[in-house]
């Protein structure tokens, strides 16, 4: 089942990546092919299967609800590309 | 000195033969000269590691070292190593300088490890053959004109070239397992959630795992002992009680129930690859095993299913790199949107940005339950069938890969074709089984491994199983010559 070019350009706008104009034919054709080989799941019966999310069936432990960690942002903000007082900077979000 | 394995050196430095210091400065002078040739490493941190080897000393002369104190090793660049870069082999974290140590690095530091350098990878551990790295591919050291494999492709060929007698790799859908294969050593992955995945850079949550790339299944043992472990920095990983693995290692296989996938001996098998393996479960009949054949009926689903789950996670997971917090950020950006999209557009390569999509798309509205849901019952199947083989035998045997060595370039046309090299070793991710590879043959001069597979958390057996093997046979001393001799 082949993507369409279209179908390509929004997956790649949910994904927020931008990809120029050579690149979309290359990038239909091997997201196809992709999606053309994993289409062999449809032939496995699996109606009375249940969604394996875990290898060990493990679900979220939990602890108490207490603070644990310190506060490092000095540190964390080392590899920050732009910072202001603390705070990471972006272009204007909000008009 | 490096054609020594980990417990040889070990033996070496606790006998006072040789020192620390003097066995870090044997390996950082090979990597000097010969490393260039592989493109095995990102960062050489050699300061550093003779600081530490200093230390891995003060340590041997006062009587308080471990099997592991002093011995050099590298790190795949997936690992974040405190105050040295780590790249996960992307121009996306090319800038980035880990903050902290991860749990596998933290635990080999305290045995008195010491990193030589971190090792090249395929980007965000996606790719067979370490040819999609932001730093170039990696080359095999057998012939330099072939992969090496991937996506710990670094960490292997090191390892395959006496440039370090250890090294730490991870595993999603093969990638210790491949490489090791490829170029001729031992790698192990454990059960999923054996070793905490805190520090260590997220592809697919539910099938990463670290693991150890080693000469021998010793070797492997000695790494694992260190390695392994609860931490609540990863709720994840499991609170299983660690067995002493090298206790068992000599154990005799006599009764041992040994079962061989029919499914892993098809068409897609090269004969010669095969001739290897199955000598080498002649061998395990030999130590006393039983051998029957099993079958795994939806194995072959493997790899569409993983290419579905893997993605869909991975998609997840490099959300994070948006050009805001770390990491590569795009020049000038004229709104947010154009900084997530070129930022992450630039920073990510092709092999990355094909995974993303193919996850954005599987998880999309509409398409979730067709896929992502479908994958995750099918992964349910195949673990089932791995459950039913093991209520009869204790241990699988099979090929690691369907070839040897493939040429750089010769399969970067089509990504399935790529892909289908992970076709033996993608179901026991998917089934959060333990699994190794370890040498068992040469074909055209070029390495062949015999993969193993156990229960879960069963890795004392598969290390017993392996070293037993590595005891009776020699596939494991070879290394290139050359060179690399």
């Amino acid at each position: 089942m082949a993507l369409t070019r279209h179908e390509v350009e929004n997956i790649a706008h949910l994904a927020r990546l931008r990809i120029s104009e050579d690149e979309v034919p290359g990038y239909v054709e091997n997201l196809s092919r992709i999606i053309d080989f994993v289409a062999q799941l449809d032939d496995a019966e699996t109606d009375k299967v249940e969604p394996m999310a875990h290898p060990l069936h493990m679900t979220q432990p939990l602890r108490d609800d207490v603070v644990t960690e310190e506060d490092q942002r000095e540190l964390f903000q080392i590899n920050a590309p732009r910072t202001e007082r603390g705070l990471y900077l972006v272009p204007r979000v909000i008009e | 000195m490096h054609t020594r394995t980990l417990a040889e050196l070990s033996a070496a430095l606790h006998a006072r033969e040789v020192s620390s210091v003097e066995l870090t400065r044997h390996f950082l002078a090979r990597i000097d000269t010969l490393a260039e040739k592989l493109n095995a490493f990102v960062t050489v941190t050699a300061d550093a590691a003779v600081a530490q080897a200093e230390v891995a000393d003060a340590v041997l002369a006062a009587g308080k070292a471990g099997p592991l104190t002093g011995i050099p090793l590298v790190h795949k660049d997936i690992f974040c190593t405190r105050g040295v870069r780590t790249s996960c082999g992307s121009r996306m974290l090319d800038n980035f300088v880990a903050p902290y140590d991860a749990f596998a690095v933290e635990r080999l530091a305290g045995a008195g490890m010491v990193m030589l350098a971190k090792a090249n990878m395929d980007e965000f551990a996606m790719g067979s053959s370490n040819e999609t790295s932001w730093y170039g591919p990696v080359r095999n050291p057998w012939d330099l004109d072939k992969v090496p494999g991937g996506s710990s492709g670094g960490s292997a060929a090191a390892v395959a070239a006496r440039l370090a007698p250890a090294a730490t790799g991870t595993d999603t859908g093969g990638s210790i397992r491949q490489p090791a294969a490829l170029t001729g050593i031992t790698g192990l992955k454990p059960t999923y959630g054996r070793i905490s995945r805190f520090g260590m850079i997220a592809f697919a949550s539910s099938l990463d795992q670290a693991g150890t790339l080693t000469q021998t299944a010793e070797d492997a043992a000695l790494m694992l002992a260190a390695m392994a472990g609860h931490d609540p920095r990863d709720s994840t990983c499991v609170d299983e009680p660690v067995p002493d693995y090298r206790a068992t290692l000599d154990d005799d296989l006599e009764g041992l129930r040994v079962g061989v996938p029919r499914e892993f001996f098809d068409a897609g098998l090269d004969p010669a690859n095969g001739a290897a393996v199955q000598a080498a479960i002649d061998e395990f009949r030999k130590l006393g095993a039983t051998v029957e054949e099993v079958s795994l009926p939806n194995v072959g689903l493997s790899v569409p299913a993983y290419y579905v789950v893997a993605p869909a996670e991975c998609s997840s997971n490099l959300s994070r790199f948006d050009g805001v917090r770390f990491g590569h950020r795009a020049e000038d950006p004229v709104d947010l949107e154009d900084l997530y999209k070129r930022s992450r557009g630039e920073g990510f390569g092709a092999e990355v940005q094909r995974r993303v999509m193919t996850g954005t798309y599987v998880l999309s509205a509409g398409y979730y339950d067709a896929y992502y849901l479908k994958a995750q019952r099918v992964r349910q199947l195949i673990a089932e069938d791995f459950r039913q083989a093991f209520a009869s035998v204790d241990l699988l045997l099979g090929p690691t890969t369907p070839t040897p060595a493939f040429a750089l370039g010769a399969k970067t046309d089509d990504p399935v074709t790529m892909y289908l090299n992970d076709i033996y070793t993608i179901g026991v991710n998917l089934a959060g089984l333990p699994g190794m590879s370890v040498p068992c043959g040469m074909v055209d001069g070029l390495p062949v491994g015999l993969q193993l597979i156990g229960r879960h958390f069963d890795e004392a057996r598969l290390l017993n199983a392996a070293h037993r093997y590595q005891q009776a046979t020699d596939w494991h001393r070879l290394a290139p010559g050359g060179d690399f001799a």
